[in-house]
Protein backbone atom coordinates (compact mmCIF):
# COMPACT_ATOMS: atom_id res chain seq x y z
CA UNK A 1 0.00 0.00 0.00
CA UNK A 2 2.99 2.32 1.35
CA UNK A 3 4.13 1.76 -2.38
CA UNK A 4 1.59 2.26 -4.51
CA UNK A 5 1.31 5.65 -2.33
CA UNK A 6 4.62 6.74 -2.93
CA UNK A 7 4.38 5.95 -6.63
CA UNK A 8 1.15 8.40 -6.76
CA UNK A 9 2.98 10.59 -5.44
CA UNK A 10 5.69 10.15 -8.41
CA UNK A 11 3.43 10.36 -10.67
CA UNK A 12 1.28 13.43 -9.28
CA UNK A 13 5.42 14.99 -9.24
CA UNK A 14 5.11 13.77 -12.69
CA UNK A 15 2.43 15.63 -13.53
CA UNK A 16 2.81 18.86 -11.83
CA UNK A 17 6.03 18.81 -13.27
CA UNK A 18 4.57 18.70 -16.83
CA UNK A 19 2.34 21.60 -16.39
CA UNK A 20 4.98 24.03 -15.42
CA UNK A 21 5.68 26.60 -17.70
CA UNK A 22 2.88 29.30 -19.85
CA UNK A 23 0.05 28.45 -21.27
CA UNK A 24 -1.50 30.33 -24.45
CA UNK A 25 -3.20 33.53 -22.58
CA UNK A 26 -0.18 33.57 -20.36
CA UNK A 27 2.13 36.84 -19.95
CA UNK A 28 4.99 35.94 -20.00
CA UNK A 29 8.84 37.40 -18.27
CA UNK A 30 10.90 39.07 -20.05
CA UNK A 31 14.65 38.21 -20.34
CA UNK A 32 18.17 39.57 -20.92
CA UNK A 33 20.32 37.24 -22.24
CA UNK A 34 23.29 37.09 -24.10
CA UNK A 35 23.29 37.02 -27.84
CA UNK A 36 26.28 35.05 -30.05
CA UNK A 37 27.43 38.88 -30.85
CA UNK A 38 28.05 39.38 -27.54
CA UNK A 39 25.10 41.42 -26.58
CA UNK A 40 22.30 41.48 -23.75
CA UNK A 41 18.46 40.57 -25.48
CA UNK A 42 15.50 41.96 -23.97
CA UNK A 43 12.10 41.39 -25.39
CA UNK A 44 11.71 45.22 -24.82
CA UNK A 45 14.90 45.85 -26.93
CA UNK A 46 12.19 45.82 -29.68
CA UNK A 47 10.69 48.90 -29.50
CA UNK A 48 8.46 48.74 -33.14
CA UNK A 49 7.77 44.84 -32.70
CA UNK A 50 3.65 43.82 -32.16
CA UNK A 51 4.87 40.82 -30.49
CA UNK A 52 7.87 37.43 -31.14
CA UNK A 53 7.86 34.90 -32.37
CA UNK A 54 10.51 33.10 -29.95
CA UNK A 55 11.75 29.12 -30.63
CA UNK A 56 13.69 27.53 -28.21
CA UNK A 57 16.57 25.52 -29.98
CA UNK A 58 20.03 24.29 -30.45
CA UNK A 59 22.70 23.62 -32.15
CA UNK A 60 22.77 19.81 -32.42
CA UNK A 61 19.36 18.30 -32.36
CA UNK A 62 18.51 16.94 -35.63
CA UNK A 63 14.76 17.99 -35.78
CA UNK A 64 16.10 21.49 -34.72
CA UNK A 65 18.58 21.48 -37.55
CA UNK A 66 15.97 20.66 -40.17
CA UNK A 67 14.42 23.90 -39.22
CA UNK A 68 17.05 25.87 -39.12
CA UNK A 69 16.40 27.69 -42.34
CA UNK A 70 12.52 27.53 -41.82
CA UNK A 71 13.43 29.62 -38.74
CA UNK A 72 15.35 32.10 -40.95
CA UNK A 73 12.60 32.79 -43.34
CA UNK A 74 10.40 33.11 -40.42
CA UNK A 75 12.56 36.02 -39.43
CA UNK A 76 12.62 37.59 -42.98
CA UNK A 77 9.33 37.41 -43.85
CA UNK A 78 8.12 38.52 -40.12
CA UNK A 79 10.39 40.87 -38.48
CA UNK A 80 9.44 43.41 -40.99
CA UNK A 81 6.18 43.18 -40.12
CA UNK A 82 6.98 43.23 -36.66
CA UNK A 83 7.15 40.08 -35.07
CA UNK A 84 10.89 39.22 -34.99
CA UNK A 85 12.35 35.42 -34.24
CA UNK A 86 14.07 35.37 -31.08
CA UNK A 87 16.07 31.75 -30.88
CA UNK A 88 17.34 30.59 -27.45
CA UNK A 89 19.07 27.74 -27.06
CA UNK A 90 18.21 25.43 -24.36
CA UNK A 91 20.99 23.32 -23.69
CA UNK A 92 23.64 22.98 -20.89
CA UNK A 93 26.82 23.36 -22.43
CA UNK A 94 28.75 20.59 -20.51
CA UNK A 95 25.85 18.08 -20.78
CA UNK A 96 26.11 18.71 -24.52
CA UNK A 97 29.52 20.48 -25.67
CA UNK A 98 27.53 21.05 -28.81
CA UNK A 99 25.41 23.84 -27.34
CA UNK A 100 28.63 25.71 -26.30
CA UNK A 101 28.44 29.39 -26.73
CA UNK A 102 31.37 29.77 -29.12
CA UNK A 103 29.71 27.03 -30.99
CA UNK A 104 26.90 28.92 -31.19
CA UNK A 105 28.32 31.99 -32.54
CA UNK A 106 29.99 30.05 -34.71
CA UNK A 107 26.30 28.03 -36.05
CA UNK A 108 24.91 31.92 -36.34
CA UNK A 109 28.32 33.13 -38.34
CA UNK A 110 27.80 29.81 -40.57
CA UNK A 111 24.28 30.12 -41.28
CA UNK A 112 24.34 33.73 -40.93
CA UNK A 113 21.48 33.86 -38.37
CA UNK A 114 19.44 37.03 -38.99
CA UNK A 115 17.76 36.82 -35.61
CA UNK A 116 19.41 36.93 -32.13
CA UNK A 117 20.27 33.61 -30.71
CA UNK A 118 20.62 33.73 -26.92
CA UNK A 119 21.98 31.62 -24.62
CA UNK A 120 20.32 30.68 -21.53
CA UNK A 121 22.31 29.47 -18.67
CA UNK A 122 20.93 27.86 -16.18
CA UNK A 123 17.36 27.47 -18.43
CA UNK A 124 15.79 29.67 -16.19
CA UNK A 125 13.80 30.58 -19.28
CA UNK A 126 13.69 27.07 -20.94
CA UNK A 127 11.84 26.65 -17.77
CA UNK A 128 9.76 29.32 -17.13
CA UNK A 129 8.31 28.93 -20.75
CA UNK A 130 8.18 25.39 -19.85
CA UNK A 131 9.84 24.63 -23.21
CA UNK A 132 10.27 20.57 -23.06
CA UNK A 133 12.24 19.69 -26.26
CA UNK A 134 14.19 21.67 -29.24
CA UNK A 135 12.42 23.36 -31.21
CA UNK A 136 9.39 24.61 -29.31
CA UNK A 137 8.02 27.55 -30.47
CA UNK A 138 5.99 30.40 -28.53
CA UNK A 139 4.25 32.98 -29.80
CA UNK A 140 4.17 36.21 -28.15
CA UNK A 141 1.70 39.16 -28.43
CA UNK A 142 2.53 42.60 -27.40
CA UNK A 143 -0.61 43.89 -25.80
CA UNK A 144 -1.53 46.35 -23.09
CA UNK A 145 -1.46 44.42 -20.53
CA UNK A 146 2.12 42.58 -21.45
CA UNK A 147 3.93 39.88 -23.63
CA UNK A 148 1.09 37.38 -24.36
CA UNK A 149 1.28 33.70 -25.14
CA UNK A 150 -0.59 33.06 -28.37
CA UNK A 151 0.68 30.02 -29.76
CA UNK A 152 2.79 27.21 -28.50
CA UNK A 153 4.06 24.18 -30.25
CA UNK A 154 6.11 23.26 -33.86
CA UNK A 155 6.67 25.22 -36.44
CA UNK A 156 4.73 23.15 -38.95
CA UNK A 157 3.57 19.83 -38.82
CA UNK A 158 6.14 18.53 -42.24
CA UNK A 159 9.49 18.07 -40.35
CA UNK A 160 11.21 16.06 -43.15
CA UNK A 161 9.54 18.76 -46.08
CA UNK A 162 7.74 15.89 -47.70
CA UNK A 163 4.19 17.08 -47.45
CA UNK A 164 3.66 19.92 -50.22
CA UNK A 165 0.06 20.44 -48.12
CA UNK A 166 1.76 20.96 -44.47
CA UNK A 167 0.12 23.15 -41.94
CA UNK A 168 1.98 26.07 -41.44
CA UNK A 169 1.25 26.69 -37.95
CA UNK A 170 3.70 29.24 -36.63
CA UNK A 171 3.09 31.11 -39.88
CA UNK A 172 -0.06 31.05 -40.29
CA UNK A 173 -0.72 32.15 -35.98
CA UNK A 174 1.49 35.12 -36.70
CA UNK A 175 -0.85 36.27 -39.76
CA UNK A 176 -3.46 35.45 -38.05
CA UNK A 177 -2.06 38.12 -35.02
CA UNK A 178 -1.47 40.56 -37.75
CA UNK A 179 -4.90 40.49 -39.12
CA UNK A 180 -6.02 41.42 -35.66
CA UNK A 181 -7.56 37.77 -35.38
CA UNK A 182 -6.52 35.13 -32.63
CA UNK A 183 -5.20 31.79 -34.15
CA UNK A 184 -7.28 29.34 -35.02
CA UNK A 185 -4.81 27.02 -34.04
CA UNK A 186 -3.29 27.54 -30.81
CA UNK A 187 -1.70 24.90 -29.31
CA UNK A 188 0.14 21.42 -31.36
CA UNK A 189 2.53 18.73 -30.69
CA UNK A 190 6.09 17.91 -32.25
CA UNK A 191 8.63 15.10 -31.47
CA UNK A 192 11.09 16.49 -30.54
CA UNK A 193 14.97 16.35 -29.00
CA UNK A 194 14.69 16.11 -25.10
CA UNK A 195 16.21 19.22 -23.49
CA UNK A 196 20.20 18.31 -22.26
CA UNK A 197 19.97 19.65 -18.74
CA UNK A 198 22.37 20.74 -16.45
CA UNK A 199 23.62 17.78 -14.29
CA UNK A 200 22.96 18.84 -10.73
CA UNK A 201 25.62 19.22 -8.24
CA UNK A 202 24.87 16.64 -5.48
CA UNK A 203 25.43 14.28 -8.60
CA UNK A 204 28.34 15.30 -9.85
CA UNK B 1 22.84 -25.36 -62.02
CA UNK B 2 21.86 -21.87 -63.19
CA UNK B 3 18.58 -22.35 -61.19
CA UNK B 4 20.59 -23.32 -58.19
CA UNK B 5 21.72 -19.76 -58.59
CA UNK B 6 18.57 -18.22 -59.01
CA UNK B 7 17.69 -19.87 -55.47
CA UNK B 8 20.18 -18.95 -53.85
CA UNK B 9 20.02 -15.19 -54.52
CA UNK B 10 16.57 -15.19 -54.26
CA UNK B 11 16.63 -16.69 -50.58
CA UNK B 12 20.09 -14.31 -49.88
CA UNK B 13 17.79 -11.45 -50.97
CA UNK B 14 14.90 -12.80 -49.31
CA UNK B 15 17.23 -12.98 -46.16
CA UNK B 16 19.14 -9.47 -46.15
CA UNK B 17 15.57 -8.10 -46.75
CA UNK B 18 13.93 -9.28 -43.80
CA UNK B 19 16.93 -8.05 -41.43
CA UNK B 20 16.63 -4.56 -42.64
CA UNK B 21 14.69 -1.91 -41.17
CA UNK B 22 10.88 -1.08 -42.45
CA UNK B 23 9.35 1.93 -43.00
CA UNK B 24 6.04 1.66 -41.26
CA UNK B 25 2.79 3.93 -41.22
CA UNK B 26 1.01 3.94 -38.31
CA UNK B 27 -2.15 1.81 -39.80
CA UNK B 28 0.56 -0.77 -40.75
CA UNK B 29 1.87 -0.67 -37.09
CA UNK B 30 -2.04 -1.32 -36.12
CA UNK B 31 -2.20 -4.21 -38.42
CA UNK B 32 1.12 -5.69 -37.31
CA UNK B 33 -0.23 -5.24 -33.83
CA UNK B 34 -3.86 -6.86 -34.48
CA UNK B 35 -2.33 -10.23 -37.07
CA UNK B 36 0.70 -11.02 -35.13
CA UNK B 37 0.27 -14.10 -33.01
CA UNK B 38 1.47 -12.59 -29.81
CA UNK B 39 -0.66 -11.46 -27.45
CA UNK B 40 1.24 -8.18 -25.86
CA UNK B 41 3.10 -5.68 -27.48
CA UNK B 42 5.61 -3.60 -26.34
CA UNK B 43 5.90 -0.10 -28.81
CA UNK B 44 9.22 1.64 -28.12
CA UNK B 45 9.05 4.94 -29.58
CA UNK B 46 12.84 6.05 -29.81
CA UNK B 47 15.41 7.92 -32.28
CA UNK B 48 19.01 7.68 -32.85
CA UNK B 49 19.53 11.01 -31.94
CA UNK B 50 17.47 10.57 -29.04
CA UNK B 51 20.28 9.62 -25.52
CA UNK B 52 17.76 8.42 -23.03
CA UNK B 53 16.57 6.34 -25.78
CA UNK B 54 19.52 4.60 -26.66
CA UNK B 55 19.87 4.51 -23.74
CA UNK B 56 17.04 2.17 -22.36
CA UNK B 57 17.07 -0.14 -25.27
CA UNK B 58 19.04 -2.62 -23.92
CA UNK B 59 16.36 -2.87 -21.32
CA UNK B 60 13.47 -3.53 -24.46
CA UNK B 61 16.40 -5.99 -25.70
CA UNK B 62 17.08 -7.68 -22.51
CA UNK B 63 12.70 -8.11 -22.28
CA UNK B 64 12.74 -9.73 -26.12
CA UNK B 65 14.95 -11.94 -24.92
CA UNK B 66 13.98 -13.11 -21.71
CA UNK B 67 10.26 -13.19 -23.27
CA UNK B 68 10.95 -15.72 -25.88
CA UNK B 69 8.95 -18.89 -24.82
CA UNK B 70 5.83 -16.09 -24.04
CA UNK B 71 3.79 -14.38 -26.25
CA UNK B 72 5.14 -10.47 -25.84
CA UNK B 73 6.76 -8.78 -28.64
CA UNK B 74 8.71 -5.90 -28.82
CA UNK B 75 8.80 -3.20 -31.34
CA UNK B 76 11.13 -0.61 -31.36
CA UNK B 77 9.99 2.30 -33.71
CA UNK B 78 12.07 5.16 -34.81
CA UNK B 79 11.47 8.62 -35.04
CA UNK B 80 14.44 9.19 -37.13
CA UNK B 81 13.88 11.02 -40.52
CA UNK B 82 13.24 8.65 -43.55
CA UNK B 83 15.85 9.80 -45.11
CA UNK B 84 18.17 8.88 -42.10
CA UNK B 85 16.94 5.25 -42.55
CA UNK B 86 20.30 4.13 -44.75
CA UNK B 87 22.35 6.48 -43.08
CA UNK B 88 21.80 6.27 -39.90
CA UNK B 89 18.92 3.84 -38.82
CA UNK B 90 19.97 0.33 -40.24
CA UNK B 91 23.68 1.46 -39.45
CA UNK B 92 23.09 1.43 -35.51
CA UNK B 93 21.00 -1.22 -35.48
CA UNK B 94 23.46 -3.76 -37.43
CA UNK B 95 26.32 -2.02 -34.71
CA UNK B 96 24.00 -2.11 -31.95
CA UNK B 97 23.50 -5.88 -33.01
CA UNK B 98 19.58 -5.29 -31.97
CA UNK B 99 17.42 -8.37 -31.82
CA UNK B 100 14.15 -6.86 -31.71
CA UNK B 101 11.71 -5.76 -34.42
CA UNK B 102 12.86 -2.47 -35.58
CA UNK B 103 10.95 0.29 -37.97
CA UNK B 104 10.99 3.70 -38.65
CA UNK B 105 7.93 5.71 -39.06
CA UNK B 106 6.56 6.87 -41.83
CA UNK B 107 4.02 9.57 -41.05
CA UNK B 108 4.21 12.94 -42.98
CA UNK B 109 1.95 14.48 -40.31
CA UNK B 110 3.21 14.40 -37.06
CA UNK B 111 0.82 16.45 -35.02
CA UNK B 112 -1.98 13.86 -36.39
CA UNK B 113 0.06 11.02 -35.49
CA UNK B 114 1.56 11.77 -31.85
CA UNK B 115 -2.59 12.23 -31.10
CA UNK B 116 -3.58 9.15 -32.21
CA UNK B 117 -0.72 7.37 -30.50
CA UNK B 118 -2.19 8.77 -27.23
CA UNK B 119 -3.79 12.05 -26.18
CA UNK B 120 -1.63 13.02 -23.40
CA UNK B 121 1.90 12.10 -25.41
CA UNK B 122 3.42 15.46 -25.77
CA UNK B 123 5.82 14.07 -28.44
CA UNK B 124 8.37 13.82 -26.49
CA UNK B 125 10.62 10.25 -26.42
CA UNK B 126 11.29 7.84 -25.39
CA UNK B 127 7.99 6.98 -25.28
CA UNK B 128 6.28 3.70 -25.24
CA UNK B 129 3.04 2.17 -25.25
CA UNK B 130 2.00 -1.09 -24.20
CA UNK B 131 -0.81 -3.20 -25.75
CA UNK B 132 -2.43 -6.62 -24.30
CA UNK B 133 -4.87 -7.86 -26.72
CA UNK B 134 -6.30 -10.35 -24.82
CA UNK B 135 -7.68 -7.89 -22.04
CA UNK B 136 -8.15 -5.29 -24.69
CA UNK B 137 -5.68 -2.92 -22.50
CA UNK B 138 -3.51 -0.41 -23.65
CA UNK B 139 -1.58 2.10 -21.37
CA UNK B 140 1.00 4.38 -22.13
CA UNK B 141 3.97 6.01 -20.86
CA UNK B 142 6.33 8.89 -21.92
CA UNK B 143 9.37 8.14 -19.65
CA UNK B 144 12.09 5.88 -19.58
CA UNK B 145 11.90 2.03 -18.61
CA UNK B 146 14.25 0.27 -16.11
CA UNK B 147 14.05 -3.39 -16.88
CA UNK B 148 12.37 -3.64 -13.50
CA UNK B 149 9.61 -1.13 -14.73
CA UNK B 150 8.81 -3.03 -18.01
CA UNK B 151 8.36 -5.99 -15.97
CA UNK B 152 6.01 -4.58 -13.34
CA UNK B 153 4.31 -2.65 -15.91
CA UNK B 154 3.89 -5.94 -18.11
CA UNK B 155 2.35 -7.48 -15.00
CA UNK B 156 -0.37 -4.69 -14.12
CA UNK B 157 -1.03 -4.78 -18.00
CA UNK B 158 -2.49 -8.65 -17.33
Amino acid sequence: MRRILFACFIMLGITAQAQTGYQVGDLTTDFNLKNVDGRKVSLANYAAAKGYIVVFTCNTCPVAKAYQDRVEALNKEFAPKGYPVIAINTNDPVASPGDSFEKMQERAKEKSFSYAYLEDPDHIYTKKFGATKTPHTFVLQKTAKGNEVAYIGAIDNDQQEENESREVYVKNAVNSLLNGKKPSVTTTKAVGCSIKWKKQSTTK
Amino acid sequence: MKKYIVIFFLLFVFFETKAQVKLLTLKELDARVAKGKDTTYVVNFWATWCGPCVEELPNFEKLQKDSMAKPIKVLLVSLDFKSKLQSQVIPFVSKNKLQSEVFVINEPDQQAFIEKVDKKWSGAIPATLFVNKDKNKRAFFEKEFTYQELITTLENLK
